[in-house]
Protein backbone atom coordinates (compact mmCIF):
# COMPACT_ATOMS: atom_id res chain seq x y z
CA UNK A 1 0.00 0.00 0.00
CA UNK A 2 0.94 3.59 -1.13
CA UNK A 3 -0.03 6.81 -0.04
CA UNK A 4 -0.68 8.22 -3.03
CA UNK A 5 -0.47 6.19 -6.55
CA UNK A 6 0.43 8.83 -9.59
CA UNK A 7 0.18 7.74 -13.17
CA UNK A 8 2.35 9.66 -15.32
CA UNK A 9 5.71 10.72 -14.50
CA UNK A 10 5.70 14.23 -17.07
CA UNK A 11 5.89 17.25 -15.65
CA UNK A 12 2.73 17.24 -13.46
CA UNK A 13 3.02 13.74 -12.41
CA UNK A 14 6.57 14.76 -10.87
CA UNK A 15 5.50 18.22 -9.23
CA UNK A 16 2.44 16.06 -7.63
CA UNK A 17 4.83 12.92 -6.89
CA UNK A 18 7.57 15.92 -5.17
CA UNK A 19 4.49 17.84 -2.77
CA UNK A 20 3.07 14.29 -1.77
CA UNK A 21 7.19 12.99 -0.71
CA UNK A 22 7.54 16.81 0.57
CA UNK A 23 5.05 15.80 3.50
CA UNK A 24 6.53 13.10 4.21
CA UNK A 25 4.32 10.61 2.55
CA UNK A 26 4.47 7.06 0.37
CA UNK A 27 4.60 7.76 -3.27
CA UNK A 28 4.84 5.93 -6.52
CA UNK A 29 4.49 6.74 -10.04
CA UNK A 30 3.81 4.91 -12.57
CA UNK A 31 4.79 5.43 -16.40
CA UNK A 32 4.68 3.85 -19.48
CA UNK A 33 8.14 5.45 -20.69
CA UNK A 34 11.71 4.68 -20.26
CA UNK A 35 12.88 7.17 -18.23
CA UNK A 36 10.61 9.95 -15.80
CA UNK A 37 9.53 13.12 -17.63
CA UNK A 38 6.57 12.38 -20.07
CA UNK A 39 6.64 13.36 -23.68
CA UNK A 40 7.96 16.78 -23.41
CA UNK A 41 10.71 15.93 -21.24
CA UNK A 42 11.62 12.61 -23.25
CA UNK A 43 15.05 12.12 -22.99
CA UNK A 44 18.16 9.22 -23.16
CA UNK A 45 20.59 11.33 -21.40
CA UNK A 46 19.62 13.62 -18.29
CA UNK A 47 22.15 16.11 -19.06
CA UNK A 48 20.45 16.58 -22.65
CA UNK A 49 17.15 17.86 -20.53
CA UNK A 50 16.79 21.58 -19.14
CA UNK A 51 18.36 22.29 -16.10
CA UNK A 52 14.27 22.63 -14.59
CA UNK A 53 13.20 19.78 -15.77
CA UNK A 54 16.43 17.78 -14.69
CA UNK A 55 16.32 19.40 -11.42
CA UNK A 56 12.76 18.37 -11.23
CA UNK A 57 13.50 14.50 -12.08
CA UNK A 58 16.87 14.91 -9.56
CA UNK A 59 14.46 16.55 -6.58
CA UNK A 60 11.96 13.12 -6.96
CA UNK A 61 14.23 10.88 -6.98
CA UNK A 62 16.52 12.64 -4.26
CA UNK A 63 12.82 13.00 -1.90
CA UNK A 64 12.66 8.84 -2.64
CA UNK A 65 10.07 8.92 -5.09
CA UNK A 66 9.41 5.55 -6.59
CA UNK A 67 9.32 5.75 -10.50
CA UNK A 68 8.08 2.39 -12.51
CA UNK A 69 9.50 3.10 -15.60
CA UNK A 70 7.65 0.44 -18.53
CA UNK A 71 4.79 0.34 -16.60
CA UNK A 72 1.13 0.24 -17.89
CA UNK A 73 -2.22 0.89 -16.64
CA UNK A 74 -4.44 -2.20 -17.41
CA UNK A 75 -7.50 -1.44 -15.26
CA UNK A 76 -8.56 -0.06 -12.22
CA UNK A 77 -10.36 -2.18 -9.39
CA UNK A 78 -11.64 1.12 -7.42
CA UNK A 79 -10.25 4.68 -7.03
CA UNK A 80 -8.17 2.19 -4.35
CA UNK A 81 -6.55 -0.35 -6.62
CA UNK A 82 -5.12 -0.04 -9.64
CA UNK A 83 -4.01 -3.07 -12.22
CA UNK A 84 -0.66 -2.61 -13.41
CA UNK A 85 1.29 -4.67 -16.05
CA UNK A 86 5.23 -4.07 -15.42
CA UNK A 87 8.11 -6.14 -15.83
CA UNK A 88 6.22 -9.26 -17.86
CA UNK A 89 3.84 -9.58 -15.04
CA UNK A 90 0.15 -8.39 -14.06
CA UNK A 91 -0.10 -7.24 -10.41
CA UNK A 92 -2.68 -5.23 -8.36
CA UNK A 93 -1.45 -1.59 -6.77
CA UNK A 94 -3.45 -0.76 -4.02
CA UNK A 95 -3.38 3.08 -2.83
CA UNK A 96 -4.80 5.76 -0.08
CA UNK A 97 -5.15 8.23 -2.77
CA UNK A 98 -4.60 8.81 -7.01
CA UNK A 99 -3.66 11.37 -9.33
CA UNK A 100 -3.96 10.66 -12.97
CA UNK A 101 -1.46 12.76 -14.83
CA UNK A 102 -1.72 10.78 -17.90
CA UNK A 103 -1.02 13.34 -20.49
CA UNK A 104 -2.50 14.33 -24.08
CA UNK A 105 -1.69 12.51 -27.71
CA UNK A 106 -2.14 14.29 -31.27
CA UNK A 107 -5.03 14.61 -32.67
CA UNK A 108 -3.87 12.79 -36.53
CA UNK A 109 -7.27 13.68 -39.25
CA UNK A 110 -7.10 11.52 -42.03
CA UNK A 111 -5.93 12.42 -45.25
CA UNK A 112 -4.40 10.72 -48.64
CA UNK A 113 -1.40 9.29 -48.09
CA UNK A 114 -1.17 9.35 -44.47
CA UNK A 115 -1.29 5.89 -43.66
CA UNK A 116 2.48 5.82 -45.59
CA UNK A 117 5.41 5.03 -43.49
CA UNK A 118 7.29 8.60 -42.80
CA UNK A 119 4.10 9.89 -41.74
CA UNK A 120 3.94 10.53 -38.58
CA UNK A 121 2.72 12.97 -36.09
CA UNK A 122 4.72 16.02 -35.17
CA UNK A 123 5.02 15.23 -31.32
CA UNK A 124 5.70 11.94 -33.07
CA UNK A 125 8.74 13.19 -34.81
CA UNK A 126 9.68 14.56 -31.56
CA UNK A 127 9.26 11.25 -29.83
CA UNK A 128 10.84 9.26 -32.52
CA UNK A 129 14.10 11.83 -32.72
CA UNK A 130 14.73 11.54 -28.87
CA UNK A 131 14.55 7.97 -29.05
CA UNK A 132 17.61 7.96 -31.02
CA UNK A 133 16.37 8.14 -35.15
CA UNK A 134 18.64 9.79 -37.05
CA UNK A 135 17.60 12.69 -39.82
CA UNK A 136 21.02 13.07 -40.68
CA UNK A 137 20.19 14.41 -44.54
CA UNK A 138 16.70 13.30 -44.42
CA UNK A 139 13.99 15.73 -46.22
CA UNK A 140 11.26 17.12 -43.64
CA UNK A 141 8.16 18.64 -44.22
CA UNK A 142 6.35 19.39 -40.82
CA UNK A 143 2.79 21.14 -41.07
CA UNK A 144 1.00 20.98 -37.72
CA UNK A 145 -0.53 23.66 -35.33
CA UNK A 146 0.08 25.50 -32.30
CA UNK A 147 3.73 25.95 -29.89
CA UNK A 148 4.87 22.56 -30.51
CA UNK A 149 5.40 23.49 -33.78
CA UNK A 150 8.80 25.13 -33.06
CA UNK A 151 10.45 23.15 -30.86
CA UNK A 152 9.80 20.27 -33.33
CA UNK A 153 11.05 22.14 -35.64
CA UNK A 154 14.12 23.30 -34.38
CA UNK A 155 14.52 19.45 -33.08
CA UNK A 156 14.31 18.16 -36.39
CA UNK A 157 17.19 20.44 -37.60
CA UNK A 158 19.76 19.64 -34.61
CA UNK A 159 19.20 15.98 -35.55
CA UNK A 160 20.51 16.84 -39.00
CA UNK A 161 17.07 17.05 -41.01
CA UNK A 162 16.74 19.23 -44.37
CA UNK A 163 13.53 20.90 -43.27
CA UNK A 164 11.96 22.04 -46.24
CA UNK A 165 8.99 23.70 -44.77
CA UNK A 166 7.14 24.03 -41.41
CA UNK A 167 3.74 24.99 -41.98
CA UNK A 168 1.07 26.01 -39.16
CA UNK A 169 -2.89 25.69 -40.39
CA UNK A 170 -4.11 28.38 -38.03
CA UNK A 171 -4.51 31.59 -40.03
CA UNK A 172 -1.82 34.56 -39.61
CA UNK A 173 -4.17 36.37 -37.70
CA UNK A 174 -4.37 33.94 -35.04
CA UNK A 175 -1.08 33.28 -34.87
CA UNK A 176 -0.59 37.03 -34.28
CA UNK A 177 -3.04 37.23 -31.84
CA UNK A 178 -1.83 34.67 -29.68
CA UNK A 179 1.66 35.84 -30.49
CA UNK A 180 0.54 39.18 -28.45
CA UNK A 181 -1.03 37.75 -25.79
CA UNK A 182 2.23 36.13 -24.73
CA UNK A 183 3.87 39.76 -24.61
CA UNK A 184 2.82 39.30 -20.89
CA UNK A 185 5.18 36.06 -20.81
CA UNK A 186 8.09 37.12 -22.26
CA UNK A 187 10.52 34.25 -21.90
CA UNK A 188 7.90 32.40 -23.97
CA UNK A 189 8.48 34.58 -27.07
CA UNK A 190 12.19 34.66 -26.08
CA UNK A 191 12.27 30.58 -26.68
CA UNK A 192 10.58 30.64 -29.53
CA UNK A 193 12.93 33.20 -31.21
CA UNK A 194 15.63 30.41 -30.13
CA UNK A 195 13.88 27.48 -31.75
CA UNK A 196 13.18 29.47 -34.70
CA UNK A 197 17.05 30.69 -34.71
CA UNK A 198 17.78 27.26 -35.12
CA UNK A 199 15.53 26.33 -38.15
CA UNK A 200 15.95 29.72 -39.81
CA UNK A 201 16.66 28.48 -43.47
CA UNK A 202 13.23 26.69 -43.44
CA UNK A 203 10.13 28.75 -44.53
CA UNK A 204 7.15 28.95 -41.95
CA UNK A 205 3.93 29.52 -43.15
CA UNK A 206 0.58 30.00 -41.28
CA UNK A 207 -3.04 29.20 -42.97
CA UNK A 208 -1.39 26.62 -44.33
CA UNK A 209 -1.75 22.95 -44.29
CA UNK A 210 -0.79 19.27 -46.02
CA UNK A 211 -3.41 17.53 -48.42
CA UNK A 212 -1.49 14.50 -49.45
CA UNK A 213 1.31 12.50 -49.15
CA UNK A 214 2.57 10.38 -52.14
CA UNK A 215 5.05 7.71 -52.56
CA UNK A 216 5.65 4.03 -53.10
CA UNK A 217 6.70 1.90 -50.05
CA UNK A 218 7.32 5.12 -47.91
CA UNK A 219 6.23 8.78 -48.24
CA UNK A 220 7.96 10.42 -51.08
CA UNK A 221 6.13 13.86 -51.69
CA UNK A 222 4.05 15.67 -49.30
CA UNK A 223 1.58 18.09 -51.19
CA UNK A 224 0.70 21.06 -48.94
CA UNK A 225 -1.74 24.03 -49.36
CA UNK A 226 1.28 26.85 -48.81
CA UNK A 227 -1.45 30.05 -48.38
CA UNK A 228 -3.50 28.88 -51.30
CA UNK A 229 -1.46 27.22 -53.82
CA UNK A 230 -0.85 23.52 -54.14
CA UNK A 231 2.51 22.94 -53.64
CA UNK A 232 4.81 19.71 -53.73
CA UNK A 233 7.83 19.00 -51.90
CA UNK A 234 10.17 15.49 -52.20
CA UNK A 235 10.82 14.22 -49.07
CA UNK A 236 11.33 11.55 -46.59
CA UNK A 237 8.89 12.73 -43.84
CA UNK A 238 5.92 14.49 -43.28
CA UNK A 239 5.31 15.44 -39.44
CA UNK A 240 1.77 16.15 -39.15
CA UNK A 241 -1.30 16.74 -36.80
CA UNK A 242 -4.18 19.24 -36.14
CA UNK A 243 -2.96 19.42 -32.52
CA UNK A 244 -3.22 17.61 -29.19
CA UNK A 245 -6.64 16.15 -27.12
CA UNK A 246 -6.43 14.74 -23.23
CA UNK A 247 -5.63 11.18 -22.62
CA UNK A 248 -8.93 10.33 -20.29
CA UNK A 249 -9.29 6.48 -20.41
CA UNK A 250 -8.08 5.38 -17.78
CA UNK A 251 -10.28 8.71 -15.48
CA UNK A 252 -13.50 7.11 -17.69
CA UNK A 253 -12.47 3.79 -16.58
CA UNK A 254 -13.02 4.83 -13.15
CA UNK A 255 -15.89 7.08 -13.75
CA UNK A 256 -14.60 10.14 -13.90
CA UNK A 257 -16.75 13.07 -15.72
CA UNK A 258 -15.44 14.43 -18.70
CA UNK A 259 -16.12 17.55 -19.83
CA UNK A 260 -15.30 18.47 -23.99
CA UNK A 261 -13.12 15.47 -23.84
CA UNK A 262 -11.44 16.23 -21.17
CA UNK A 263 -10.97 15.07 -17.15
CA UNK A 264 -13.27 17.88 -15.37
CA UNK A 265 -11.43 18.87 -12.00
CA UNK A 266 -12.15 21.20 -8.94
CA UNK A 267 -10.53 23.77 -7.64
CA UNK A 268 -8.25 21.46 -5.56
CA UNK A 269 -7.63 19.66 -9.22
CA UNK A 270 -10.74 16.59 -7.92
CA UNK A 271 -12.41 14.79 -10.57
CA UNK A 272 -16.10 13.85 -9.26
CA UNK A 273 -14.75 10.25 -8.05
CA UNK A 274 -13.94 10.75 -4.73
CA UNK A 275 -9.90 9.98 -3.71
CA UNK A 276 -9.14 10.80 -7.38
CA UNK A 277 -7.40 13.78 -8.69
CA UNK A 278 -6.37 14.47 -11.91
CA UNK A 279 -3.33 17.39 -13.38
CA UNK A 280 -1.81 18.35 -16.39
CA UNK A 281 -3.15 17.73 -19.66
CA UNK A 282 -5.52 14.94 -19.22
CA UNK A 283 -7.64 18.09 -17.96
CA UNK A 284 -6.80 19.72 -20.88
CA UNK A 285 -3.97 21.32 -22.82
CA UNK A 286 -2.18 24.27 -21.17
CA UNK A 287 1.76 23.17 -21.43
CA UNK A 288 3.98 22.23 -18.63
CA UNK A 289 4.44 25.27 -16.64
CA UNK A 290 0.37 24.67 -16.17
CA UNK A 291 0.90 21.05 -15.03
CA UNK A 292 3.48 21.82 -12.50
CA UNK A 293 1.57 23.71 -10.55
CA UNK A 294 -1.77 21.55 -10.93
CA UNK A 295 0.47 19.14 -9.76
CA UNK A 296 1.43 20.89 -6.88
CA UNK A 297 -2.08 21.57 -5.52
CA UNK A 298 -3.15 17.88 -6.17
CA UNK A 299 -0.32 16.47 -4.37
CA UNK A 300 -0.97 18.68 -1.34
CA UNK A 301 -4.61 17.95 -1.51
CA UNK A 302 -4.67 14.21 -2.17
CA UNK A 303 -2.19 13.95 1.83
CA UNK A 304 -4.86 16.52 3.36
CA UNK A 305 -3.05 19.74 3.08
CA UNK A 306 -5.78 21.00 2.38
CA UNK A 307 -4.66 24.45 3.36
CA UNK A 308 -1.59 24.48 1.21
CA UNK A 309 -3.37 23.67 -1.94
CA UNK A 310 -6.05 26.11 -1.23
CA UNK A 311 -2.87 29.06 -1.53
CA UNK A 312 -3.81 31.96 -2.95
CA UNK A 313 -0.74 32.20 -5.40
CA UNK A 314 -0.79 28.10 -6.13
CA UNK A 315 -4.84 28.91 -7.08
CA UNK A 316 -3.66 32.12 -8.89
CA UNK A 317 -1.19 30.62 -11.04
CA UNK A 318 -3.26 27.22 -12.21
CA UNK A 319 -6.07 29.50 -13.03
CA UNK A 320 -3.65 31.87 -15.67
CA UNK A 321 -2.74 28.12 -16.78
CA UNK A 322 -6.24 27.45 -17.26
CA UNK A 323 -6.95 30.81 -18.98
CA UNK A 324 -3.67 30.21 -21.06
CA UNK A 325 -4.97 26.84 -22.40
CA UNK A 326 -8.02 28.24 -23.49
CA UNK A 327 -6.51 31.00 -25.28
CA UNK A 328 -4.34 27.82 -27.37
CA UNK A 329 -7.87 26.32 -28.11
CA UNK A 330 -9.21 29.09 -29.50
CA UNK A 331 -5.82 30.22 -32.08
CA UNK A 332 -5.37 26.97 -32.61
CA UNK A 333 -8.37 25.35 -33.48
CA UNK A 334 -7.67 22.74 -36.24
CA UNK A 335 -9.90 24.31 -39.17
CA UNK A 336 -12.92 22.95 -41.20
CA UNK A 337 -10.19 22.36 -43.86
CA UNK A 338 -8.64 19.70 -42.34
CA UNK A 339 -11.49 17.86 -41.37
CA UNK A 340 -12.59 16.95 -45.78
CA UNK A 341 -9.42 16.30 -46.49
CA UNK A 342 -10.48 12.51 -46.90
CA UNK A 343 -11.45 11.04 -50.02
CA UNK A 344 -13.34 8.02 -50.75
CA UNK A 345 -10.36 5.90 -50.81
CA UNK A 346 -8.80 6.94 -47.81
CA UNK A 347 -8.45 4.89 -45.09
CA UNK A 348 -9.78 6.35 -41.80
CA UNK A 349 -9.92 3.39 -39.20
CA UNK A 350 -5.58 2.42 -39.75
CA UNK A 351 -6.18 -0.80 -37.21
CA UNK A 352 -9.23 -2.26 -38.90
CA UNK A 353 -8.44 -0.68 -42.43
CA UNK A 354 -11.95 1.16 -42.60
CA UNK A 355 -12.27 3.97 -45.61
CA UNK A 356 -14.03 7.20 -45.78
CA UNK A 357 -16.43 5.67 -48.68
CA UNK A 358 -17.27 2.56 -46.04
CA UNK A 359 -18.89 4.87 -43.14
CA UNK A 360 -21.95 6.99 -43.20
CA UNK A 361 -20.88 9.89 -41.27
CA UNK A 362 -25.22 10.02 -40.21
CA UNK A 363 -24.67 7.05 -37.84
CA UNK A 364 -24.20 7.10 -34.69
CA UNK A 365 -20.44 6.19 -33.46
CA UNK A 366 -21.90 2.65 -32.09
CA UNK A 367 -23.31 2.05 -35.36
CA UNK A 368 -20.56 2.81 -37.28
CA UNK A 369 -18.25 0.13 -34.75
CA UNK A 370 -20.95 -2.37 -35.27
CA UNK A 371 -21.30 -2.40 -39.08
CA UNK A 372 -17.61 -1.53 -39.87
CA UNK A 373 -14.98 -2.54 -36.97
CA UNK A 374 -14.05 1.26 -36.92
CA UNK A 375 -12.05 2.04 -33.85
CA UNK A 376 -12.26 -1.42 -32.63
CA UNK A 377 -8.58 -2.27 -33.30
CA UNK A 378 -5.44 -2.70 -31.55
CA UNK A 379 -5.36 1.56 -30.93
CA UNK A 380 -9.36 0.92 -29.47
CA UNK A 381 -10.00 4.71 -31.20
CA UNK A 382 -7.56 6.49 -29.66
CA UNK A 383 -6.66 7.47 -33.41
CA UNK A 384 -9.48 7.51 -35.37
CA UNK A 385 -12.08 7.95 -33.07
CA UNK A 386 -10.65 11.19 -31.69
CA UNK A 387 -10.62 12.12 -35.69
CA UNK A 388 -14.28 10.66 -35.84
CA UNK A 389 -15.64 13.08 -33.40
CA UNK A 390 -13.63 16.02 -34.99
CA UNK A 391 -15.00 15.19 -38.63
CA UNK A 392 -18.53 13.83 -38.06
CA UNK A 393 -19.60 15.32 -34.59
CA UNK A 394 -19.69 10.97 -33.02
CA UNK A 395 -19.33 10.41 -29.23
CA UNK A 396 -16.35 10.02 -28.59
CA UNK A 397 -14.92 6.52 -27.97
CA UNK A 398 -15.76 4.54 -24.45
CA UNK A 399 -13.12 3.53 -22.93
CA UNK A 400 -13.11 0.19 -21.83
CA UNK A 401 -10.35 -2.24 -19.89
CA UNK A 402 -7.90 -3.37 -20.55
CA UNK A 403 -6.15 -0.68 -21.43
CA UNK A 404 -2.28 -1.03 -22.42
CA UNK A 405 -2.61 -3.83 -24.51
CA UNK A 406 -1.86 -7.13 -21.68
CA UNK A 407 -0.41 -10.16 -23.57
CA UNK A 408 -1.60 -13.18 -22.26
CA UNK A 409 1.73 -13.86 -21.15
CA UNK A 410 1.50 -10.97 -18.47
CA UNK A 411 -1.56 -12.42 -17.20
CA UNK A 412 0.39 -15.13 -15.78
CA UNK A 413 2.01 -18.28 -16.35
CA UNK A 414 -1.66 -20.92 -15.21
CA UNK A 415 -3.46 -18.53 -17.82
CA UNK A 416 -1.10 -19.53 -20.76
CA UNK A 417 -0.96 -22.62 -19.56
CA UNK A 418 -4.84 -23.69 -19.34
CA UNK A 419 -5.12 -23.40 -23.05
CA UNK A 420 -7.33 -26.40 -24.33
CA UNK B 1 31.89 6.12 -27.07
CA UNK B 2 28.44 5.27 -27.40
CA UNK B 3 28.01 1.06 -26.46
CA UNK B 4 26.38 -0.89 -28.85
CA UNK B 5 24.06 -3.88 -28.67
CA UNK B 6 23.17 -6.47 -31.30
CA UNK B 7 20.10 -7.18 -32.67
CA UNK B 8 18.67 -9.48 -35.33
CA UNK B 9 16.17 -8.08 -37.89
CA UNK B 10 14.82 -10.70 -39.70
CA UNK B 11 17.77 -12.81 -39.40
CA UNK B 12 20.21 -9.88 -40.49
CA UNK B 13 22.71 -9.22 -37.50
CA UNK B 14 22.65 -5.17 -36.83
CA UNK B 15 24.57 -3.35 -34.16
CA UNK B 16 22.74 -0.51 -32.63
CA UNK B 17 23.43 2.35 -29.83
CA UNK B 18 22.34 0.72 -26.71
CA UNK B 19 20.28 3.67 -25.44
CA UNK B 20 17.48 3.94 -28.07
CA UNK B 21 14.13 2.11 -28.46
CA UNK B 22 13.69 -0.77 -30.96
CA UNK B 23 11.80 1.91 -32.95
CA UNK B 24 14.90 3.99 -33.17
CA UNK B 25 16.78 1.40 -34.38
CA UNK B 26 14.44 -0.49 -37.03
CA UNK B 27 14.02 2.95 -38.42
CA UNK B 28 18.23 3.83 -38.70
CA UNK B 29 18.80 0.24 -40.30
CA UNK B 30 16.31 1.03 -42.69
CA UNK B 31 13.13 -1.05 -41.93
CA UNK B 32 10.58 1.11 -43.25
CA UNK B 33 7.67 -1.85 -43.10
CA UNK B 34 7.24 -2.56 -39.43
CA UNK B 35 4.11 -4.21 -40.16
CA UNK B 36 1.62 -4.72 -42.98
CA UNK B 37 -2.05 -3.80 -43.68
CA UNK B 38 -5.27 -6.24 -45.01
CA UNK B 39 -3.74 -4.57 -47.85
CA UNK B 40 -0.08 -6.06 -47.68
CA UNK B 41 0.96 -2.47 -47.73
CA UNK B 42 3.46 -1.10 -45.03
CA UNK B 43 3.10 0.62 -42.25
CA UNK B 44 6.06 2.26 -39.84
CA UNK B 45 5.66 4.14 -36.63
CA UNK B 46 3.59 7.52 -36.51
CA UNK B 47 2.69 8.63 -32.78
CA UNK B 48 6.37 7.40 -31.43
CA UNK B 49 4.63 7.28 -27.62
CA UNK B 50 2.64 3.63 -27.67
CA UNK B 51 -0.63 5.61 -28.84
CA UNK B 52 -1.28 4.33 -32.81
CA UNK B 53 0.43 0.55 -32.42
CA UNK B 54 1.66 1.31 -35.86
CA UNK B 55 4.93 -0.03 -34.86
CA UNK B 56 4.08 -3.49 -33.57
CA UNK B 57 6.80 -6.03 -34.92
CA UNK B 58 7.40 -9.59 -33.42
CA UNK B 59 10.16 -9.78 -30.40
CA UNK B 60 11.57 -12.74 -29.61
CA UNK B 61 8.46 -14.65 -30.80
CA UNK B 62 6.15 -12.49 -28.97
CA UNK B 63 3.58 -10.62 -32.01
CA UNK B 64 2.52 -6.81 -31.19
CA UNK B 65 5.43 -5.81 -29.35
CA UNK B 66 5.31 -1.80 -29.78
CA UNK B 67 8.48 -0.90 -31.22
CA UNK B 68 8.54 2.60 -30.11
CA UNK B 69 7.95 1.72 -26.18
CA UNK B 70 10.46 -1.06 -26.47
CA UNK B 71 14.54 -0.74 -24.82
CA UNK B 72 16.63 -2.29 -27.55
CA UNK B 73 18.47 -5.82 -26.12
CA UNK B 74 21.31 -7.45 -26.48
CA UNK B 75 20.51 -10.70 -28.70
CA UNK B 76 17.20 -9.38 -29.22
CA UNK B 77 15.22 -11.04 -32.40
CA UNK B 78 13.16 -9.11 -34.39
CA UNK B 79 10.31 -9.95 -37.16
CA UNK B 80 9.13 -7.36 -39.70
CA UNK B 81 7.18 -7.24 -41.96
CA UNK B 82 10.02 -6.02 -44.65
Amino acid sequence: MVDVLVVGAGPAGLSAAIAVAERGKRVLVLDQGLRPGGQIWRHRQLASLPPHARAMIERALALGVVIANDARVVDAISPNELVIAFRGRIDRQPTRALILATGARERLLPFPGWTLPGVVGVGGLQALIKSGVSLAGARVVICGTGPLLFPVAATAVAAGADLLLVAEQASRGAVLGFGTSLLAKPEALLQAAKYRAVFRKAPFHTGSWITAAEGFGHVQRAVVNVRGKSVTFDCDWVATSAGLVPSTELAQILGCTTVDGAVDVDDMQGTSVGGVWAIGECTGVKGDLAAITEGEIAGRAAVGDVDGARAGSLQRRRNRGRMFGRRLARAFAAREELLQLATDDTIICRCEDVRRRDVDPTWTQRQAKLWTRVGMGECQGAVCGTACTAMFGWAANVARPPLGAPTVGEWGEELRNTAP
Amino acid sequence: MTPYVTITVNGVPHPVAADITLAAALLNIGVTAFRRDLDGLARGPVCGMGTCFECRVVVDGIANVRACLAPVRDGMSIESSA
